[in-house]
This record gives C-alpha cells, structure tokens and sequence, in this order.
C-alpha cells in the first residue's frame, strides 16, 4: 500500500500563523501511525500566496489535498480518511 | 505551573489584523484601508464563525484594530471611524503609557465568578453544604440546595464538601489568572484593568478565551521613523532566537530587510548583567551577610515589587536589566538612533516607558505579522554576522534558571551562589516573596531568580514558537556559543 505523505508548512507565513504549534505532528504521526504515513516539515509550500490567502495559513499537504487553518485535529481525520479509517 | 503558550485561535485574528494593518500602511491609502479591515475579514455573505451575526463580528474586529493602531479600546468614541484613527495614530508622538486595553464587548459575555449550585445536588440528608458554610448562604429548598448570593462570600467550602462534586465554582479567566487582582468585573458586569495594581505580566491576555485582552501596538510609530528616514535599531531579546524558522544570523538579515539600521542581540547586555549581579551578590550575600538577593531583570517581577511588596526592593539586586545595559550602549554610540526592543512579554513595554534610552518595543508576534506582511522568507534569507559577540549563558538568559547559572558562572568556587528558582509568578510564589522579605531570610537558598513567566522569557505572552521547539532551536544556539569567561573579561 502507498504510504500517505504529510507536508506540514514551515515558511515564514505558516509558522506565524500557527504551524509553530503543528510541529508535535513530526513526532505524533510516527508514533500513532508507524510507516503508514511519512511526515516532515517543509520550507514554503506557496500557498499563502495565492490570491493573498495568508488569512487562511497554516496549510498542510496529506497527499494531494490541501488542508486550511490546520490544527493538529484536522491534519490527523484527514490521516484518517486516507487510510480508510 | 502551564506554560503561558497563546491561544491559537485569538492570536490567529489578533495576528492577521496585524499583517493587514502593516500591509495597508507600506500601501497606497492607508487610512481608507484601515477602515476596510473589517470588511476584508468579513466580506458580505461570508460565515459568521464566533458571534451572533456578522455586524457584531465586525465591531469586534474593528475595536480589536483600534488596539493594533496602539490607542486604548474603552477611550475611543464608538462614532469614530478607523480611517480617522488611523490618522491620529500617525500624528502620535509617543506610544500611549499603559500597555494593556480592553476589548470591553466581549468581556460582557462572560458570567461574574460566583459559587453554582448544578443539576447534581440531590438534595442529600447529611447536607455537609448547609453545615460548612459560615455565612449561612446556603440552604436546602425543595429538594435542590440554593446559595443565596447576597450572603455568599466565594469561599468554595461548600464546594469541597459537597459528596457529589455538585457545587462549582465559576471562575472569569482573566480575574482567575492575574496574581495581584489587577483586573475585575464591576457591578454591571463590565471588566477593568486597575493600572495602579497591574504588573504588566500578561497572563490575562493568554487566559482571555475570547482574546479580549490587547496589547497597544505599537508597530505604526515603529513603521513612520523607518519611513521617515530615521536611524533605527533593532535589539533582540535572548528569547526571540528560536521563535522563528531561520537561524540567528538569517534572522538578522530579515529584520535588516524591514528597514532597521543595525540589528544587536541584548545578550550583550546580559553578560554585563551577569558582570555586575554576581560582583553585587559576592558583595552583599558573601561578604556582607545579607540574608539573600533576588534577581532584578524581570520586568514583571520589578512591576511587582514597586507596586506589591516595597518590603523586598533592599533585597533585590540594583543591577540594570540586559535591555538596560544594551540600550545604554546603543544611545552613547549613536546618539541619533531610536531604539527598540524585541519583547517576548507584555511587561517589557512599562520597563521602556520608564527607560529614555528604549524608545519603542515589538513583540515577536507583531514582528512576526510584518515578516507576513512583507512576504519575507526567513529561511531563505542570507546569514548576517552579529559584530559583539554574546557568551552562552547571555544567550540563556530566556530560559527558566538561565540568570542564576550565568551568575554562578562569574563566581568563584567558593563564592557559589545558591539559586532558589521562582519559575512563574503566581498567587503562590508572591506569598512566598512577601514572607522571605518580611522574615529576611529564605531557607530554600540564597539567590532568588524571579521569571513571572512559567519557563522563563521563551514562555512569555507574546512569544510564537511552541516552548518545547523553541528550547531546542534556543539550546543549540546556547551551544554554538562561548563561554561567559571567554566573553566577559575584567
């Protein structure tokens, strides 16, 4: 099975914005979820700057999609989702 | 004791006025702009995700942003229009005294603490309520135990011995957390800060669940002298190095990118901090036989003891604080220039105010806002080199502990101080300074390191990295460094 990778956002705008607090997920995915899922902390994604969207950071990729204002709750039900869970 | 770390959702709004506000004053129409904020974060037709509808929201936010311009949220008139504020904000010459202003419409929604007897009662036989309470406020009617509040004194003995756990206290999280009592609900329900009590130690802006708390900013007074041309230096306190994803030396360069003139860490301040308190403790605790010596670099601590306990200040060190030492510097070398100091709290802003040689204070948040304003990327910038250096153990300064260790590090042997650390000031902690200052002596040592902050400055109320990540990031720096011996010499 593919493992579900996770991207938490650590540019500038994310990490003001919130994703200093969704670092506890480069340790609590790992732990929760063993190699199921691959996570890390990423420089800047981009997508703050789309239309100016920085109102809406932190972001966070789970694969393809595309998570807004992510809290460590919305970034794990995603997780979950992906694994059929 | 919780470490101070902000609420995520208050700080998200509070953050993204900031960002805007900045972002309309680098703009074209800046007063036009700063009245539109609260249109732009909530557009015609958009959620209304906090209050009853939409108009309420945007009151809120427009009072919060009345806070962001710097002025005081109870004084401005309600008829007043932001775009007419933020052009006296412009016209200000000095940032306002006290830092800290009210957001008086959320607080009215909050119930007043008092003792709540709930659905659980029932009404029992033993009725222990009734025996314990000593104002007889308390009487079982119709089956359900009721507190008649015109005699309850809030004393919560009921409470603990209610067999059921049925009777509550309801608490207001702003009056729960202040240690001195500075903040209260008056009669009609309506909160106020007491500036003659309040110490500026900002637990009740990351208690408020409703963010109604505000620091003035200050940020636009900061944002015309660099506009204007004026020389502008940026002094780092020893917290900020980890609050942000970038090294130290890139973190220089990003804050050069914002216009300031030089970029200076106030552990250079430290160390002569750390200098001068550990001859002073040698000098009073060793040779002199006093008693003890509390630390004197807590700008909250030093609210305290001016405005709660005057019995300590002969006890307290008469060293200057880091950004004592480093504005001092500053303003010599450069006479021109204005300072400002990078705050990890609310408290420091007060210390300024008091400070001729510190002209402005940013918080790490409102830094953070105007990196996010400006897009810049810390991370990509280049590495700029700090030109004095900093020990170790001025670069620690910001962790709980950090002050007493740097102080024993200065002293010999046999002169060892023996720290007793009080790691957050709370009701507690205060008692305790009252009763080592009235007995003149403290059993626990011999150097009182005071942090209002659970966790030191990297705990402090404006800070944005989570603390555990920022003690990591601010550990490796600390250990990168030289020793105070190597950098302090006599």
């Amino acid at each position: 099975m593919a493992k579900v990778n996770v991207k938490v956002c650590l540019g500038t705008t994310c990490f003001v914005m919130g994703s200093s607090n969704l670092q506890e997920l480069l340790e609590l995915v790992p732990r929760k979820y063993g190699d199921q899922v691959e996570v890390a902390g990423s420089p800047c994604l981009g997508l703050c700057s789309i239309d100016w969207e920085f109102s809406k950071a932190p972001y966070v990729k789970v694969d393809d999609e595309v998570i807004k204002e992510a809290t460590v709750e919305k970034v794990l039900a995603a997780i979950d989702s992906k694994l059929g869970k | 004791m919780a470490i101070n770390t902000p609420n995520k959702q208050t700080s998200h709004l509070k953050r993204e006025i900031l960002v805007r506000l900045i972002r309309a004053y680098l703009g074209e129409n800046f007063e036009e702009d700063v009245r539109l904020i609260p249109y732009k974060m909530r557009p015609q037709g958009s959620e209304v995700p906090y209050r009853c509808c939409i108009h309420k929201e945007r009151a809120i936010l427009r009072d919060r942003v009345i806070a962001s311009l710097g002025f005081d949220i109870e004084e401005a008139e309600d008829s007043e229009l932001l775009s007419n504020l933020a052009k006296k904000a412009l016209d200000r010459k000095e940032p306002e005294q006290h830092p800290l202003t009210l957001l008086q419409t959320a607080c009215n929604e909050c119930v007043p603490a008092r003792i709540h007897v709930t659905d659980l009662c029932q009404g029992c036989v033993a009725r222990p309520c009734e025996s314990a309470c000593r104002f007889g406020a308390i009487k079982v009617e119709n089956g359900k135990s009721r507190i008649d509040h015109s005699k309850c004194k809030n004393c919560g003995l009921c409470a603990q011995v209610c067999p059921y756990q049925a009777i509550t206290k309801i608490i207001v999280p702003c009056e729960n957390a202040c240690p001195v009592g500075a903040i209260a609900k008056d009669e009609n329900g309506i909160t106020h800060i007491d500036n003659e009590k309040c110490i500026s130690c900002g637990k009740c802006v990351t208690a408020c669940p409703f963010g109604a708390v505000h620091k003035k900013s200050q940020v636009l007074d900061i944002l015309k002298n660099i506009k204007t041309g004026k020389k502008v230096i940026a002094m780092l306190a020893p917290s900020i190095m980890g609050q942000l994803p970038c090294t130290p030396k890139q973190l220089k360069q990003a804050i050069l990118k914002l216009g300031f003139a030089d970029v200076v860490e106030v552990a250079i301040g430290a160390d002569i901090t750390s200098a001068n308190e550990s001859a002073e403790f040698k000098e009073r605790v060793i040779e002199g036989g006093a008693p003890f010596m509390t630390t004197s670099c807590c700008a909250a601590y030093n609210e305290l003891v001016e405005k709660h306990i005057p019995e300590i200040k002969q006890y307290r060190s008469t060293t200057g604080t880091p950004a004592y030492y480093t504005a001092e510097l500053m303003k010599k070398n450069n006479p021109d220039a204005l300072t400002v100091f990078f705050s990890p709290c609310v408290a420091k802003r007060r210390e300024a105010m008091q400070n001729p040689n510190i002209d402005f204070v940013i918080s790490f948040e409102e830094l953070g806002a105007w990196f996010v304003a400006l897009n810049v990327q810390v991370a990509e910038c280049e590495e700029s080199e700090y030109e004095v250096e900093s020990s170790a153990q001025a670069r620690y300064y910001a962790v709980t502990g950090g002050v007493a260790q740097a102080v024993n590090a200065m002293l010999d042997e046999k002169d060892q101080a023996k720290p007793h650390i009080i790691n957050g000031l709370d009701k507690t902690a205060i008692k305790d300074l009252k009763k080592f200052a009235k007995n003149g002596s403290c059993e626990l040592g011999n150097l009182i390191e005071v942090m209002a902050c659970p966790g030191g400055c990297l705990g402090g109320s404006n800070t944005i990295n989570s603390y555990r990540q920022a003690v990591k990031q601010l550990t490796e720096y600390v250990n990168s460094s030289k020793d105070v011996k190597e950098v302090v010499k006599d």
